[in-house]
Order: C-alpha cells, then structure tokens, then sequence
C-alpha cells in the first residue's frame, strides 16, 4: 500500500529509524540528567550513555571516541571547523581553499572569514563537479592554514577524491577538513584511510534526530585544536560549550551504529534502486544526469528535464517530495549554484530534480515515482513553448529573449 | 509554499493551451521572458473585425503560478476588444490568483505578454507598435 505524498528528498532530511527512537526514549524523561553532574547518578547515567554514543560514533568513522565533539548539527560544525581553525592558526597563515560546490554552511562561514582579514580561494569543479587536484596544489601558499572539501555534494551527490587531496594536504603540512554530512552512515568514511583532519556530520542525515551533530577533530598526527565559538562551561575539552543534547546524542550514536551494521546492505539496495529509477527516467527524451555517475553517492540523482521548468514539475508531481535545482521563489531567481559550478546553463540547472532515497524507500515508491514525473514532464511539455520550438528545429539560442 | 486554489485549478485544467497560426494577419504573438529566468511565455490572440479578440492561446514554460498566470490571461481575453485587453492590469492577475509577493513578477509577464501580443497584431495590421512599459522584474 503507498501512502501519499512519497518521500524522495533524503538529501534534506532523513525519517528517524525507530530504533533510534527507541534508544533515545528513556533520555527525556527517566535518564534526563545533565552529562555534566559529576555528583550523583543522574549525572552519571548521562554521561554514561554520552561516552557509548561516543564509541558507536568513533567505530564508525574509526577514530577514537575522545576525538567526537558534540554540536547541534553540521552547519554548527563547519562554522566551528572553519572559523576555529581560523583562529587557533592566525600565526601559521590566514589563507583557506574551498570550492565553489560546497554545502552554505561553508561557503558562507567562508565569506565570513574573507571580511575578518582571510583569504578564501574557490577552486572550481568540472562538469562532473570534481574539483582539479593540480589547481588544488597550485592554490596552496605559504600562508594556507586549512583546506575545506566536501566529501559527498547535497544535490548532486558527488564524492570528492578525499584520499588524494588528504594527501596534497599533509604534503604541505596544511589540515583538512570535510563537511561530510552527506556521506556518514552512507559510504565508509574512515578518518584514517582517508587522512582527515577535522570532518563535520550529522544526526537528520542518516535516520537520526534533528539538532544533533558532531564535529571529529584529530588527537594524533597532527594534533588538531580548534578556538571555541561558543563560551561557557567548557564542555568537550574546551571546544563546545553547552549542556549535552543527551537523547539527541544518544540518538546520534544509535544510528550511527546501525548505519555500520547496515551499510552494505542498504546501499547494494539503495544503488539498485536508484540505477532503475534513472534508467527509467532516462528514458524520457532530452533528459540529462547532472554531475558525475561514476563518483557518487549510491542513492542521489539529480536530472535535468530539458523545456520544462522544476518548480512548475514538482507542481505535477505534488504525490512525490523532492527539490528542485530552480530557485522562482527566491527574490533573485537565481538557479542552484551547484549546477551552474557544473557548467549548466541556466535553463538546464531550472529543469532539474533531486531524487534522494533513503533506507524506507520501497519498489513500490519507486515505481510510482517514474510513471508519475513521464506523466507530469509530458504534460508539462504540451504546455511549453520552449519543446514546441525544439520540435519545430528552432535553436533556443538564436532568439533574442526579453531582458527579463 | 502553498498555491491558492485558483491556480492549482489553473495549473491542473489549463485553459486554452495551444497554437495558432502566427503566420496569420489577424493573429497577434507574444513571446515573453527568457529560459535562463526560469519562465516563458508565448501568448497568442486570433482578433476579427471588429476588433474583438475571438480566440486567445497559451503555452508557458514556468513554475505553476506562471502557467495559471497566463491560463487566466487566455480566459479573461476571449470577448475582450483590443482596447479592452490593454487595459489588463498584472494587480488585477494578482488578486484574482492570490499569487504572494515572490510570485508577482509571474502577473507582470502575463500582462508584458498581452501586450506583446497586442502590439505583433498592430505591427502587422499597419498600426504603430504601443510603447511597452518596460517590465520591472
């Protein structure tokens, strides 16, 4: 039986798993002591249950437990990785390397840091959305403290080459950092293997609770510190003030737990379920995968519908949830950036839709979901212009639009 | 973001959706906006003798509010006299779909394509082109 609408955006946010909401009950109300309390047993149960969401997170990433620090999500987490690096470093160099692909949370705290004195490069990516790992290295300078690169993009899924450009990183003695909130709990992400530094995740990606995050900050080879950005009592190791989210972190450790246990088997499923679902959709004529197939995480695509506009689709596919890369609700009416870093072109980037499944997702869904964008981009063709003047052989590009 | 019921109806039963024939003297076209903003119109008007706009089709590449926009435009024209039309206001496409703030430069093309149409029939029927406002999106 469907149940309506269909959720397709798990790129946004994840339903909790109820086994997660199971282990996370009794922290609001029996267990609801402050991790902090050193002095009595509700205190104690807390920060019990605090240091096992550690272990679970640290098994999963593999790091050591005492190297997770507590946030309220990534966005907290990246801000706290950028700028306390930032600070922490100011006698090493002022300078950061990002690309221009990455999640807000970075671009923006990125501009922050430009207005304080720093220097911000944007690398650029290619039509897959992989940055150049030789620009990369020419971009380092002496003055480079950090080098911030996504591991798995948002919107269209794009993983980055995360080992080679941990390498360049150590080559030149400058930290990396990863906001990878896309990709724990849903592709091995290993802190060793992979050479990071510092990585930003959290709990609403990956069938955990909203408002729980963590930022993993390297103990040894190098030992990373990062300056607070929030002051107070001093909660882990100086980093993070605030009393402990304990359900919320309990909730965190729960799924990343199961996410470890999981993963194979989710994404064998998920990246089959997603190969058809595009398979499918490909079948519609003049429709395009955005960014790279081959480096990508196993249950994102994003497609471009050519001559039909995004908004005006998830409209007509109002029984499914997903995003659309075109912004006419914003004042600026500016497409996803991302897709313009691609190299879209405008038209291109506001036909475009992200499919994200997640571990709930059925055949089923999946099905409908299929007939029902051929349904809606059909209809929608009948009424534009645009298809019509494609049909008729006429090359959009020689019109002269109105400026508009 | 929530669509007023009038332009889910819109977007659902589009009305006159279609093509006339461009080449024809009593047809007046309007191709308005640009694909990179994210919204197209083409807006076409078959006009008689007297002056009276007989017939009125759309095709629009844009978000739902676009496509009602101009649905509602092809509906209130039939009937209208080319005098009549240009008298459209975008406000008056506001009110009746109950389009919110970001949703108003969606009227403003509906109107920007009446008078597009308007003036292609002018043009070709020897009447000098009016002097468009220039759209303010």
């Amino acid at each position: 039986m469907l149940t309506f609408p269909i959720y397709l955006d798990n790129n946004a946010t994840t339903p909790l798993d109820p086994r997660v909401l199971e282990a996370m009950m009794p922290y609001f109300t029996g267990k609801f002591g402050n991790a902090a309390s050193r002095n009595h047993a509700f205190g104690w149960h807390a920060e019990e249950a605090v240091d096992y969401a550690r272990e679970q997170i640290a098994s999963l990433i593999n790091c050591s437990p005492k190297e997770i620090i507590f946030t309220s999500g990534a966005t907290e987490s990246d801000n706290l990785a950028i700028k306390g690096v930032f600070e922490m470093y100011a006698s090493k160099g002022n300078h950061i390397i990002t690309a221009t692909t990455e999640h807000k949370a970075v671009l923006d705290t990125c501009k922050h840091i430009e207005k304080i004195g720093g220097k911000v490069t944007y690398l650029p990516v290619n039509a897959e959305g992989l940055i150049d790992l030789k620009q990369l290295e020419e971009a380092i300078t002496d003055k480079t403290i950090l080098i911030s690169i996504m591991y798995g993009n948002n919107e269209v899924g794009v993983i980055q080459p995360i080992r080679e450009i941990s390498k360049i990183a150590k080559k030149h003695g400058v930290l990396f950092f990863t906001d990878a909130t896309q990709a724990v709990g849903k592709i091995p992400v290993d802190v060793e293997a992979d050479g990071i530094d510092l990585m930003a995740f959290s709990g609403h990606k990956m069938y955990g609770p909203k408002g729980v995050g963590a930022l993993y900050v390297r103990r040894k080879n190098p030992r990373v510190k990062v300056t607070a950005q929030m002051d107070g009592g001093g909660h882990e190791r100086g980093m993070r003030s605030g009393t402990l989210n304990v359900p919320g972190i309990v909730g965190l450790g729960k799924a990343c737990e199961i996410a470890k246990q999981d993963m194979e088997k989710d994404t064998a499923r998920l990246s089959a379920m997603r190969d058809r679902l595009e398979r499918e959709l490909l079948t519609i004529e003049e429709s395009y995968v955005n960014g790279s197939r081959e480096h990508r995480l196993p249950h994102v695509t994003n497609i471009s519908f050519k001559y039909v506009e995004g908004e005006g689709l998830m409209m007509g596919v109002k029984d499914i949830a997903v995003s659309s890369g075109s912004a006419c609700t914003s004042a600026s009416l500016e497409p996803s950036y991302v897709l313009k870093a691609l190299g879209l072109s405008d038209d291109l980037a506001h036909s475009s839709l992200r499919f994200g499944l997640s571990r709930f997702t059925t055949d089923e869904e999946v099905d409908y979901a299929i007939s029902h964008v051929k349904e809606a981009v059909a209809k929608l063709r009948e009424m534009s212009p645009l298809w019509e003047m494609f049909k008729e052989g006429i090359d959009l590009n020689s019109i002269e639009w109105a400026e508009h | 973001m929530a669509y007023s019921d009038k332009v889910i109806d819109h977007y659902n039963n589009p009305r006159n959706v279609g093509t006339l024939d461009k080449a024809k003297n009593n047809v007046g076209t309007g191709l308005v906006g640009a694909p990179e903003c994210g919204d197209v119109m083409r807006l076409q008007i078959e006009v008689d003798e007297n002056q009276i706009i007989t017939d009125a089709k759309f095709k629009t590449f844009g978000c739902g509010s676009a496509i009602a926009s101009s649905s509602l435009a092809t509906e209130w024209l039939k009937g209208k006299s080319v005098d009549e039309a240009l008298a459209i206001d975008n406000m008056d496409i506001v009110e009746e779909l109950a389009l919110p703030p970001v949703k108003i430069h969606c009227s403003v093309l509906a109107e920007d394509a009446i008078k597009s149409a308007i003036n292609d029939y002018r043009v070709k029927n020897g009447l000098p082109a009016l002097e468009m406002p220039k759209s303010h999106h």
